[in-house]
C-alpha cells in the first residue's frame, strides 16, 4: 500500500491553505485528494469580488483568490490527485479513493487533514410541501449553472433564505437578465453579511421579506408559483398566505458541514456545528486527524478559512514530528449566554501557542454589548461591540499570558448584551 | 391489415409485466405510454413492498394474485437481475382489544395461502424490533413479505420485453379508440396505431381509456398517499416493514427500510379529484410523521431528505378488474390495480398472458430469453470488480453523485439501455444519481451535461427533469429572458 505522511482531503480553500501551512512548516511528503477536475473548490464558481481583504489586503474574485494558493502549490511541486473521490477513511488512517486513471486504491497516511467543506440544505430537508417540478435549485447549483456553464436556470426568481450565496445570486441573476422578485427569510433577521444585503439587494431594489417563508409549491412540470406566508414565533400565519408567480425558486437555507467520511472513521461530531469537535490544535478525537474550514464549522469569510487551515497544516506537521503520547490535560471551552458554539470546544494550555483564536457565532442579533471570556469563573477578557449578528463569525484572541496564572478547569465565552428588538 | 396483435396502454408495472409475459409468444406487441419514461404513474410512488397477502378478502383476485405474485418474486428477481429481499413484515397491535382483529388477519392470511404466518407476543416483537412502540402488545409476523425497488422491477420487466421483441412508444398519449373490423384504431399524440387487441393498463386513467370504447362506464378514483423518505443513516432504525393494526383512531402508516437502505414512512390516504395531483401537503406530511411515531420510537425525523406523493388507482369495488370487457371483445381491462398491485404484477402478467395463450393456443417462442442483465452498479460489486470495470472504461472511476457514489459510467450506461434514460428523473431512477441526501444539488449540472452530450447534439436547454415542459435551463446568460 502506498504510504504518505500527510494527506489532505479536499482541495478547496481550506485544503489549499492547510497544505501550504504544512509545507511552510517543513513537511514535504504531502498529497491532496480533490474530487473536482481542478483545485480551488467552490471558489471557482464565486466570480464576484470581495475575497482576500484580510489575507492579501486587496479585493480578489474567488478564482483569483484560489489561484494565489494553487499557483504556489504547483510552484512548490506539491502532489495532488484530481477527479479523485475519497470513499472511506478508516480509524487507522487508511484512505480508500477512486479516480478514472488509478481505479480504486488505498493510501496509508500518518496524519490527515479533513477539508471537505460543506453542502447546501436541499428542499427535501426543509420539508416544504407541494409539487416537485423543475425550477427549484439550491443557490450554489444555480451559481454553478450561471457562472461556470453560462446558462440561466430561470427568469422569474424567488429566493428562500437570506444566506450569503442567496444574496449573491439575487444580484447575479438580476445582472444576467432575470427578475428577482424577492428574498424570503423565515427568521426576523438575515443570516447573510450586512454588506451583501446592501450591495446585492438594496442596490437593486430587491425586497427582503423577513419573518416569511415558502409554504407551498405549484407547477407539475416546471415551477409556476410559490406561496409565501408570515411566520410569527415559529408558527405560520395561514391568513397571510400570498401567491407569488415565478419559474424559479432558489434555496439559501443554510450550509451543512460534509462529515460523512468523518463519521465513518469514528470522529466525534458537534450537534451545534455539525463538524468535528476539535482542540486548540484543531485536532479531532483521533490523534493525527485534523479538521479546518467549512467541514469544521461554517465560516462567513474565506480569509478566516485560510487562517484556520494554515494553522491546521502547521499543527499536523508538529504531530508528525512528535506524535504526542499520553493524556493531555484538556479543559472545555464552553458556549455561555448568547453564544451558539465555540471552535475549539476544548483546549490544552501546555499545547497552546502564545495566542489562540477562538471562533464562535452568537444566537441572535445583539447591540452595544460585550464579549466576555471567563477562566473558571473569573472574567479575563471583556471586549465591547456595537453589533453582533448570527450571520457573522466572531473571533477573539486568547493569549497564553491571560490564562497562565489560574488553575484552569474550564473556559467560558458569553455575551453581556441586550437582544436587539428592531 | 392490422399491424399489431396487441396494444398495451400504460408502461407501469402492470403493463410491463404483461408485456414481458406476452413476449414469450410470437406476437406483435406495442406498449403506449403517455409519459416520457416507464414507471411514471402509480408504479413510481408507492411503498415498494411485496406484501405477504393477508390483507385482501378471501377468494378475491387481489388475494390470490398477491400471494402468487409474492411467490414468483424470487425467480423473477433472479431472472431479471434486480434486488429483492424478504425482510418480513409486522402488523403491530397497540391495544389489547386489537388482538382478536390480529387473529382474524392471521386466519384470513392462512386461507389466502400466506406461508409461515405467526402471531408473536410483545417480547418476541421487541427482540425483532428494538425500537417498537412501548405500548405494542403483539404483532402478526409474515416472513414472506419483502421489499423491492419499484422502478428497477418495472424497468427490468420492460427491458426484458424489449429483448424479446416488444416495442415501447413514449410520449404517446391515447386520445381516442375506435372499434374497427377485427380490432381497434388507437389514435395517439404520436399518430394512429391499428391493433387486434387492446390491454388497458392505464392506472389512474384506466377509466378514461375504458370509457372510450365501452357503454358500461367505469370510475377510477385517485387516492393520494404522501410519504417522507429518510437518509440512509436512518435506514437501520427498523428491520422489517412495520404496519399498524387499524384502531378506532384510524389507520396508521408503515415504516420500512427500502431496498437501497433508506427509511420510508407513509402513506396517507385521501381521495382527490385531480389525477395529476402529486403534491404533498403540510397536513399530509405532519400526519405521516405523527402516525409513524405511534408504532416506532425515536424516529430520526430530522433526517428526512425528501417527501413525495403517489396516487392509487382505486376502483369502487376495491378489487382488481382483469377481464375482457363484455361489450367490447378483444379489449381487456387491467384496472383498479392499487395495493397490492406491485406485489401482484408478475401474477397479473401471467394471468393476462394465459388468457391469450388459451384463446389462441399459443406456443412459447424457442428463442424467448427470460434473463435480462441489469445495469452495472458500483455499490453492488466488490473492489476487484470495480477495478476491472474502471480499467475497461475509466468513466466508471469518475464519481458524479457524491452522496450515492454514482459514476459517470453508470449514468452513460443508463442513457444507452434498451429503454434509455432521457431525463434527469430517468437517470435518477435507474442509477440513483441525485437520490441521496443532497438531492442532486451537487450532481445536477453534471448530469444535465452528460445527458446532453450522450443524446447526440442535444443542448442543456433541451434536457428536462421528466419530459415535456420540465426544463432546467431558461436561456443563456444575458439573453433577453423576460
Amino acid at each position: 500500500m502506498r504510504k504518505v505522511r500527510l494527506v489532505i482531503i479536499g482541495g478547496g480553500p481550506a485544503g489549499l491553505a492547510a497544505v501550504l501551512g504544512a509545507k511552510h512548516a517543513g513537511e514535504d511528503d504531502i498529497l491532496i485528494l480533490e474530487r473536482d477536475k481542478q483545485l480551488g473548490g467552490i471558489l471557482n464558481q464565486c466570480i464576484h469580488n470581495g475575497f482576500g481583504l484580510h489575507t492579501f489586503h486587496e479585493e480578489l474574485t474567488g478564482p483569483e483568490y484560489a489561484a494565489r494558493f494553487s499557483c504556489e502549490i504547483k510552484n512548490q511541486n506539491i502532489l495532488y490527485s484530481l477527479n479523485t473521490m475519497v470513499t472511506n477513511i478508516s480509524k487507522d488512517k487508511i484512505i480508500t479513493a477512486v479516480n478514472p486513471s488509478e481505479g480504486l486504491f488505498q493510501i496509508q497516511a500518518q496524519a490527515i487533514i479533513l477539508a471537505m467543506g460543506c453542502t447546501e440544505r436541499p428542499r427535501g430537508a426543509l420539508n416544504i410541501p407541494g409539487t416537485r417540478p423543475a425550477g427549484i435549485y439550491t443557490a450554489g447549483t444555480a451559481q454553478k449553472f450561471v457562472n461556470v456553464y453560462g446558462l440561466m436556470p430561470g427568469k422569474e426568481v424567488v429566493i428562500l433564505g437570506s444566506g450569503d450565496i442567496g444574496l449573491i445570486m439575487a444580484r447575479r441573476m438580476t445582472l444576467e437578465g432575470a427578475k428577482v422578485k424577492m428574498v424570503v427569510e423565515k427568521m426576523p433577521y438575515s443570516s447573510g453579511l450586512k454588506r451583501n444585503i446592501v450591495q446585492c439587494l438594496e442596490d437593486f431594489e430587491i425586497p427582503l421579506k423577513l419573518s416569511h417563508t415558502v409554504v407551498d409549491i405549484e407547477g407539475n412540470r416546471r415551477l409556476e408559483a410559490v406561496w409565501i406566508a408570515q411566520v410569527k414565533e415559529g408558527r405560520i400565519l395561514p391568513e397571510t398566505r400570498e401567491r407569488i408567480s415565478c419559474d424559479t425558486l432558489l434555496l439559501s437555507c443554510g450550509l451543512i458541514p460534509e462529515n460523512e467520511l468523518s463519521a465513518m472513521m469514528g470522529i466525534e461530531l458537534s450537534d451545534q456545528t455539525k463538524g468535528p469537535k476539535v482542540n486548540e490544535s484543531l485536532e479531532t478525537n483521533i490523534p493525527g486527524v485534523f479538521a479546518c474550514g467549512n467541514v469544521l464549522h461554517v465560516h462567513d469569510l474565506v480569509d478566516f478559512v485560510s487562517q484556520e487551515a494554515s494553522m491546521a497544516g502547521r499543527k499536523a506537521v508538529e504531530y508528525l514530528r512528535e506524535p504526542k503520547s499520553g493524556q493531555k490535560h484538556e479543559v472545555p471551552v464552553e458556549a455561555g449566554n448568547g453564544v451558539r458554539y465555540t471552535v475549539p470546544s476544548r483546549m490544552c494550555l501546555e499545547a497552546m501557542e502564545s495566542s489562540l483564536p477562538v471562533r464562535f457565532r452568537v444566537d441572535q442579533i445583539y447591540k452595544d454589548g460585550f464579549f466576555c471570556v471567563y477562566g473558571n469563573d473569573q472574567r479575563i477578557m471583556r471586549r465591547p461591540f456595537r453589533i453582533a449578528t448570527p450571520g457573522e463569525m466572531v473571533q477573539i484572541l486568547l493569549t497564553k499570558k491571560q490564562l497562565e496564572g489560574i488553575d484552569l478547569q474550564r473556559i467560558r465565552i458569553e455575551l453581556e448584551a441586550k437582544i436587539n428588538e428592531n | 391489415m392490422l399491424n399489431h396483435d396487441i396494444v398495451i396502454i400504460g408502461a407501469g408495472v402492470s403493463g410491463s409485466a404483461i408485456a414481458r409475459e406476452l413476449s414469450r409468444y410470437d406476437l406483435d406487441i406495442v406498449v403506449l405510454e403517455k409519459q416520457e419514461d416507464i414507471c411514471s404513474g402509480t408504479s413510481k410512488a408507492n411503498s415498494g413492498i411485496i406484501h405477504a397477502g393477508y390483507d385482501a378478502p378471501e377468494g378475491s383476485l387481489m388475494a390470490s394474485l398477491n400471494v402468487e405474485g409474492n411467490a414468483m418474486m424470487d425467480s423473477w428477481s433472479e431472472e431479471l437481475d434486480i434486488p429483492f429481499q424478504r425482510i418480513g413484515s409486522l402488523v403491530v397491535c397497540l391495544e389489547e382489544e386489537g388482538m382478536p382483529f390480529l387473529e382474524k388477519l392471521y386466519q384470513r392470511g392462512i386461507k389466502n395461502g400466506v406461508p409461515h404466518l405467526e402471531i408473536i407476543d410483545r417480547q418476541r416483537l421487541k427482540q425483532l424490533e428494538p425500537h417498537i412502540a412501548q405500548d405494542a402488545v403483539g404483532a402478526l409476523y409474515a416472513p414472506s413479505a419483502g421489499i423491492v425497488c419499484p422502478f428497477e422491477l418495472n424497468l427490468a420487466m420492460a427491458e426484458n420485453a424489449v429483448q424479446n421483441g416488444v416495442r415501447f412508444l413514449f410520449d404517446a398519449e391515447v386520445l381516442s379508440i375506435d372499434k374497427i373490423d377485427q380490432g381497434f384504431c388507437v389514435l395517439t399524440s404520436k399518430g394512429k396505431v391499428l391493433t387486434k387487441h387492446v390491454i388497458n393498463a392505464a392506472g389512474v386513467h384506466a377509466d378514461t381509456i375504458h370509457n372510450m370504447v365501452s357503454m358500461q362506464k367505469m370510475e377510477i378514483i385517485p387516492r393520494k398517499g404522501e410519504y417522507v423518505l429518510l437518509d440512509k443513516k436512518a435506514g437501520k432504525h427498523v428491520r422489517h416493514t412495520i404496519f399498524q393494526l387499524p384502531t378506532k383512531m384510524g389507520k396508521g402508516v408503515l415504516v420500512t427500510p427500502t431496498i437501497h437502505g433508506n427509511l420510508l414512512v407513509g402513506p396517507t390516504s385521501e381521495d382527490v379529484q385531480d389525477k395529476e395531483a402529486l403534491n404533498t401537503t403540510e397536513k399530509g406530511l405532519r400526519d405521516v410523521i405523527e402516525k409513524a411515531k405511534k408504532t416506532v420510537q425515536d424516529l430520526p425525523m430530522h433526517m428526512i431528505i425528501t417527501s413525495f406523493a403517489g396516487l392509487r388507482a382505486h376502483h369502487p369495488a376495491h378489487e382488481f378488474i382483469i377481464e375482457e370487457v363484455k361489450d367490447v371483445p378483444g379489449f381487456i381491462d387491467v384496472a383498479g390495480i392499487e395495493s397490492p398491485g406491485l406485489s401482484s404484477c408478475p401474477a397479473i402478467g401471467k394471468k393476462v398472458a394465459k388468457w391469450f395463450q388459451e384463446k389462441y393456443d399459443l406456443v412459447q417462442k424457442s428463442d424467448f430469453q427470460p434473463r435480462r442483465k441489469g445495469l452495472n452498479h458500483l455499490y453492488a460489486i466488490n473492489s476487484h470488480q470495480k477495478n476491472a470495470l474502471i480499467q475497461k472504461d475509466p468513466r466508471y472511476g469518475n464519481i458524479v453523485c457524491r452522496c450515492e457514489m454514482i459514476s459517470e459510467g453508470e449514468i452513460v450506461e443508463a442513457i444507452h439501455r434498451p429503454i434509455p434514460a432521457r431525463s434527469l428523473d430517468g437517470v435518477k431512477r435507474r442509477v440513483r444519481a441525485g437520490m441521496g441526501r443532497c438531492q442532486g444539488g451537487f450532481c445536477l449540472p453534471k448530469v444535465v451535461e452528460i445527458l446532453a452530450r450522450e443524446q447526440d447534439g442535444k443542448t442543456a436547454k433541451e434536457i428536462t427533469k421528466s419530459g415535456k415542459n420540465s426544463y432546467f435551463i431558461a436561456g443563456n446568460n444575458k439573453e433577453d429572458l423576460l
